[in-house]
């Protein structure tokens, strides 16, 4: 493991939008990954679940998107940067309960407007920038000590 | 408490997972809202849903819980139960209520996963 020499682990991954079976996959390859290199189950978790719900929100709403996924020894640091059509809004998406999610997206369990308060309820430090038209780039970093 | 009573006690069909029966269960939660499981809901508990999807799998995974249990006899098609079994997740289905089947566990001692605002805030 390259992080316990005190070095950087960084990996890339693609979501694809709309692909609705496929959601999640992204979120527990990062899982797995994270369990591989030895990172503490509780950490794990938290990662997870923030991951998942970005995860959730690019295949809903966005084109695609990269996400970076970097390991150091003091951090997890995750950015998921999608071609979408941006959030109009931030301060009002950032509020529970707050959605602009279809019938469709609904039924799956999601849409219910938890997804960004609950990345932000997981991470040590959430930042968001977002381009009307353009897309929306989230960085979730969550302290490993 | 272990899954073996809970299927025993909600009356269940068993889906996958019938090798899990012996897990221990420390806490159980209700929610069809997949958001709501993720925030609320600790690593290890049974989660009482009527939400049938891929995604209910999934959120499962993803936050570590024990078993699904699926409220008012709703059964996984196969594709579904394939998936569970390749993330090792029991799946059962009780013919009882949401309402019904969180009492039936509640009295039987199960603690709750999600803390009320009431115990979160010591009201």
């Amino acid at each position: 493991m390259a992080s316990e020499n005190g070095q950087t682990v960084s990996e890339t991954f693609v979501i694809e939008g709309k692909e609705f079976f496929d959601a999640g996959k992204v979120s527990t390859e990062i899982k797995s990954l994270l369990k591989e290199l030895g990172v503490k189950p509780d950490i794990i978790r938290r990662v997870a679940i923030a991951m998942y719900e970005a995860e959730m929100n690019v295949v809903m709403y966005a084109k695609h998107a990269t996400v970076t996924v970097e390991l150091t020894p003091k951090a997890i640091r995750i950015v998921v940067d999608d071609c979408g059509p941006g959030i109009a809004d931030v301060g009002l998406a950032m509020q529970e309960g707050y959605s602009t999610a279809t019938p469709e997206m609904r039924e799956l369990g999601f849409g219910a407007g938890m997804g960004l308060p609950n990345i932000k309820r997981n991470a040590d430090k959430f930042e968001i920038e977002t381009t009307v038209g353009k897309g929306t780039k989230l960085e979730i970093t969550i302290w490993i000590n | 408490m272990n899954l073996s009573d809970v299927q025993k006690l909600l009356d269940c069909e068993m889906f996958s997972g019938d090798e899990f029966l012996d897990r221990a269960v420390i806490s159980a939660g209700a929610a069809d809202l997949m958001s709501d499981v993720l925030a609320f809901t600790q690593a290890g508990a049974v989660l009482l849903t009527g939400l049938v999807t891929v995604q209910t799998i999934q959120t499962a995974d993803i936050a570590e819980l024990s078993a699904l249990v699926f409220v008012r006899g709703k059964k996984p098609d196969k594709a579904i139960i394939g998936f569970a079994q390749e993330k090792k997740i029991p799946l059962m289905s009780t013919p009882y209520s949401m309402y019904e089947a969180c009492g039936i566990l509640y009295r039987a001692g199960v603690p709750p996963t999600m803390k009320s605002l009431r115990t979160i805030e010591g009201a």
